[in-house]
């Protein structure tokens, strides 16, 4: 079983996003250009200098019962919500053992989300402070820490072979789908269910984020407020939900007649040790990672014809990562169709290298490229091939795509994955 | 004024339908919380505290290990609560 080279397939893609309840429904509204960023109602974002977000487009507690729903925290909500979808898109029909497709022990999760059960912690210390220590719910632990979501979906799924939460802040999603395909490589599995869930909409980390001055503060056009490569970009925009994909050997996958999507070659990591939250504006930490990529894989650079970028919509990082593509990819980069679908669902920080890996498996898969929106004046310090407003096809043949992710404390993960 | 027996059993069976999702009429005298009920130890303190609030009674936690059964819980309330 064991082998440091095994191929890795993603057989299932699941996904609860700004712009829709599932994968197909966030697809759709990628296509179509759509934005899910809405104005937050209520009293408690009165006065806040940033009441826009992200908002997930089907609220969990509309797809869980009850009795489940009120012992996990939203995040872990949102993602056994995209992993039930995940599980039964790779043709799985009951949890390990009871399927008898997947062996309890060959498998895994590694789900990651950027801050946990933030809103969990902030909710029970409102409880502690006025109904009293009594009141505080004993499931306030399991439903605050931040491998809760990987944990409930190892229960959900009968995963033995090892649960697994690495935190990278937002790339937290993508380090976890790293992970994930090294636990098959290695031989320590051969189906993981990873991905990243974020739910972080609540007045404190968005008075925290905006006293960052990292957030858009476009209050009165929320659609127009995530605007990645345009000059008039202000900050990212808060989203939520969660992107989960099943990856299996290409060797198990085949075994059961498994569909497989695409293939992922594998990832290219590496830190800035610049600053705790800036970005270095060179692009080198991120240039980085890209080389490693091209080192670890055998990704060829003539091959790669799309790109989810990480760009959040802020003024530095965007034009930091163009920079670094082009450093690394040279005139390659010129066939490379780049896309910033964070324009449409807003940031889901450790949420976005999930939803971003199931929108770039779809883009290959389908051999299109989701658009763009809101550059109505794109910087020229944008050095690279923005797909924008509509969605693009991409070539036939044998194609490459990359899934950027970079997070706060410096982390750059960048993630390969190549049609079959 | 203290509630009857059956006035804490239906108590009883809302704070199971409203915690576990078990329906009122499941929720009978002879059933295990653990077995019976999908309340487990974590969801049993819930249970408790909703029923020391509703019954307004004080259930110490030495206490709460010996309440198997839904019939356990009514008895040692209809026994403890406020007069």
């Amino acid at each position: 079983m064991s082998s440091t080279n095994r191929t890795v397939v993603v057989t299932g893609i699941g996904a609860t996003t700004p712009l829709g309840g599932d994968s197909a429904s966030t697809w759709e509204g990628l296509l179509a250009g759509r934005s899910g960023v809405r104005p937050l109602e209520g009293e408690r974002y009165v006065g806040l200098p940033v009441r826009i977000a992200a908002v997930a487009a089907v609220d969990p507690g509309d797809v869980l019962p009850r009795p489940l729903a009120r012992r996990l925290d939203r995040s872990a909500q949102f993602a056994l919500i995209a992993a039930r979808e995940a599980w039964a898109d790779a043709g799985y029909t009951a949890k390990a053992g009871e399927d008898t497709a997947v062996d309890p022990d060959r498998l895994g999760t590694v789900i990651a989300s950027g801050i946990g059960g933030v809103t969990t912690l902030l909710d029970q210390y409102d409880v502690l402070k006025e109904r009293g220590e009594r009141r505080v719910s004993p499931h306030t632990v399991p439903m605050l820490m931040p491998n809760s979501p990987s944990a409930n979906v190892s229960l959900e799924v009968g995963a033995r072979a090892g649960v697994h939460t690495p935190v990278s802040a937002c790339a937290s999603g993508a380090e976890a789908i790293g992970y994930a395909v090294e636990m098959i490589r290695t031989g320590r599995a051969d189906v993981v269910v990873a991905g990243g869930t974020e739910a972080a909409i609540h007045p404190l980390p968005i008075a925290a984020f905006a006293n960052m001055m990292a957030m858009s503060k476009n209050n009165d056009e929320p659609t127009k407020a995530s605007r990645p490569y345009d000059t008039a970009r202000d900050g990212f925009v808060l989203g939520e939900g969660a992107g989960v994909v099943v990856l299996e050997s290409a060797e198990h996958a085949a075994a059961r007649g498994a569909r497989a999507y695409c293939e992922v070659l594998g990832q290219g990591l590496s830190s800035d040790a610049h600053h705790i939250a800036q970005p270095e504006p060179t692009g080198r930490g991120i240039a980085k990672a890209m080389e490693n990529l091209l080192d670890n894989t055998d990704l060829k650079p003539s091959e790669v014809m799309h790109l989810n970028a990480h760009a959040t919509s802020t003024p530095q990082g965007d034009v930091a990562e163009v920079k670094a593509l082009r450093r690394v990819l040279g005139d390659d980069l010129d066939h490379v169709a780049v896309s910033a679908t964070k324009s449409m669902t807003g940031h889901l920080l450790g949420g976005a290298g999930g939803i971003e890996t199931v929108a770039t498996v779809l883009a290959l898969y389908h051999r299109v490229a989701p658009p763009t929106i809101n550059v109505d004046d794109l910087d020229t310090e944008v050095d690279a091939d923005i797909v924008r407003d509509t969605p693009r096809a991409l070539p036939t043949g044998t194609i490459a795509a990359i899934n950027n992710s970079f997070g706060f404390g410096g982390h750059n993960v960048v993630l390969a994955l190549r049609t079959v | 004024m203290a509630a009857t027996l059956e006035e804490i059993v239906d108590g009883l069976a809302e704070i199971v339908n409203e915690i576990a999702g078990i329906p009122v009429e499941d929720v009978q005298l002879d059933k295990s919380f653990t077995d019976d009920l999908d309340v487990d130890s974590l969801s049993m303190v819930e249970v408790v505290v909703a029923a020391e609030e509703r019954f307004d009674v004080k259930i110490p936690d030495d206490d709460v290990k010996n309440l198997k059964t839904v019939g356990d819980a009514a008895d040692y309330i209809a026994k403890h609560q406020a007069a």
